[in-house]
């Protein structure tokens, strides 16, 4: 065999372009919404709701519904739950997804210790699998890519102000409540449909790491989206073939490329880009007012 | 672009008003009209219950006890402390001001009527070859003119501004309230807390004094007045008269402050 032809080998498994097409939808998915959740400050929370989303992978099949239905409701139940809590300003948003989210993935090994599961198999929650995507599983997750195209999309600007400044948006007749509750929904179904590929303590970095390279390749909140969509698609597409040819479970493989794009942005743009990414909010390195077009009186 | 306001009689009317936050009054029996074309300043120190009371005439929390009446479709806009904005957030000043336009159109891109109104408003406020720039670019003063260029976007008749010179430099000051100044002669209403007496309040034509309740109300001459700075901040001030202005010196060293006579 060639080394083109072992390069190429992989494409003769029809398992393996279900899931090369799976990863690339997924990678998509979480690099669009990742650009919302990491400026709200809230990259933690990916890796929370996969947590969350874990119990309910264990519980649906004991109480007798279908796993995607009542893992989704679970997910976007606990969602909510972090959204409500944080609202309350009793405890930080850090402190409500540890507090629902670790409670739920603990239920879930509980339940799956004591009664076992007719679900997916507990090594491919926990880190992905490429075996085993469905045409079920694609249609999932292509149809969470459209809703959360069409959700970012049509309330483009609402979500836009709502993430940038939620107190003034709110008076302007964004209901921030509304957008809060809707990115929960498409978060929920976005790790849902991920999960089975990416695996449940690897979704939070593909949804963080190609917004935050987007962040250090641009100042700019539309381009930031495509950039970040583009390279977790890709970084996808890579780790799913790495993934066949090393053995290693995908969601493994697919963060990894992910880090590796991140260490060769950071390289090659240097410290200045990882302060923009970082949110820090100085004006040390900004030429001084002066310098700037007069705006003064 | 014209502030004028058609509409006569008062704007917000809160009358008996108290609130707070669970079980902790911050708030009290507040009376407290905003007139059409009004320029009002709220001084008092922290924690006396300023940033609440713009929250109230907002609408963006509800009295506990009394009521808030606002004038039927009344467009009220709020600028908020540049203190609490993500200033590395990844939008350009052009965008930033185009957030508040309508956000019932379901494309992401501007119109050309919506870039049209964002120029003029920029324009307007001095700042329109800033379009285009980070807002992580701009200096203090440019920073409150793109907030206020955003708030004007929406054609408010009532502009809410909270603490607008707060850890701006002295010139940045000056910028801030010439052009509020100027904007309120065009008949925009404008009601700002400050808790800097000498830089912003003595320059403003009506000061309310507020200590959870409102303590006095009138022109900086009958407001800044030592009794009533006591009352409010809880400290003992002494205030001098300069150009025909009070100005506010710290009580516990009168000596060494006070000017010599003759």
């Amino acid at each position: 065999m060639t080394l083109w032809q072992s390069l190429l080998d992989p494409f003769g498994y029809e398992f393996f372009v279900r899931g090369l097409v799976a990863a690339v939808l997924a990678g998509a998915l979480c690099g669009l919404i990742g650009v919302y959740i990491t400026l709200r400050g809230m990259s933690y929370i990916g890796h929370g709701l996969s947590h969350a989303i874990f119990g309910g992978y264990a519980a649906a099949p004991l109480l007798g519904i279908p796993i995607v239905l009542g893992a989704g409701a679970w997910g976007l139940a606990s969602a909510l739950a972090i959204n409500a809590i944080t609202r309350a300003r009793r405890i930080g948003a850090d402190a409500a997804i540890g507090v629902v989210t670790t409670a739920s993935f603990a239920l879930g090994v509980a339940l799956l210790t004591r009664f076992g599961t007719k679900g997916p198999a507990f090594d491919a929650l926990l880190f992905g699998s490429i075996n085993g995507v469905s045409g079920g599983d694609l249609l999932l997750l292509g149809g969470a890519l459209v809703f959360a195209v069409t959700v970012f999309t049509v309330l483009y600007r609402a979500f836009l102000f709502s993430t940038f400044d939620p107190e003034v948006a709110d008076v302007s007749g964004v209901s921030v409540r509304r957008m809060d509750a809707l990115l929960m929904l498409v978060l929920s179904v976005s790790v849902l449909a991920t999960l089975k590929i990416i695996g449940v303590t690897l979704v939070a970095a593909t949804l963080v790491i190609p917004a935050v390279v987007a962040r250090m390749l641009s100042d700019s909140f539309s381009r930031m989206l495509w950039i970040s969509t583009g390279l977790g698609s890709s970084a996808g597409a890579v780790g799913m073939y790495l993934s066949f040819q090393l053995e290693i479970p995908s969601g493994t493989t697919i963060v990894l490329v992910n880090a590796v794009a991140f260490l060769v942005v950071l390289a090659v743009t240097g410290g200045r880009a990882l302060r923009r990414a970082a949110g820090l909010n100085d004006h040390t390195d900004l030429p001084a007012p002066t310098a700037l077009v007069g705006a003064g009186r | 672009m014209d502030l004028t306001s058609p509409r006569i009689g008062p704007l917000v009317t809160a009358t008996g008003v108290s609130f707070g936050y669970d079980r902790t009054p911050v708030l009290l029996d507040i009376d407290y009209t905003v007139e059409p074309g009004g320029f009002t300043g709220i001084v008092g120190p922290s924690g006396s219950g300023k940033t609440s009371l713009l929250k109230l005439l907002l609408g963006t929390v509800r009295p506990q006890r009394g009521q808030i009446q606002r004038q039927p479709g009344l467009a009220v806009s709020y600028v908020p402390q540049l203190e609490t904005v993500n200033w590395s957030f990844p939008v350009t000043v052009a965008e930033c001001v185009l957030m508040s336009r309508s956000t019932r159109r379901l494309l992401p891109w501007a119109t050309a009527a919506e870039k049209a109104d964002v120029a003029a408003v920029l324009e307007r406020l001095g700042i329109a070859e800033l379009a285009g720039r980070h807002i992580r670019e701009l200096s203090g003063g440019q920073q409150q003119r793109m907030f206020i260029a955003r708030a004007l976007l929406r054609r408010p008749q009532l502009l809410l501004m909270d603490e607008p010179t707060s850890g701006v430099d002295i010139g940045t000051r000056h910028e801030v309230l010439h052009l509020l100044d100027d904007l309120n002669r065009e008949g925009l209403a404008i009601v700002l807390t400050t808790h800097d007496l000498n830089g912003m309040a003595a320059h403003l034509p009506h000061l309310v004094a507020l200590q959870r309740r409102i303590v006095a109300a009138g022109s900086p001459q009958e407001v800044i007045v030592p009794h009533v700075l006591e009352q409010t901040f809880g400290a003992r001030m002494d205030v001098l008269q300069h150009l025909g202005m009070p100005v506010v010196v710290d009580g516990g060293e009168p000596a060494r402050l006070r000017p010599v006579a003759g």
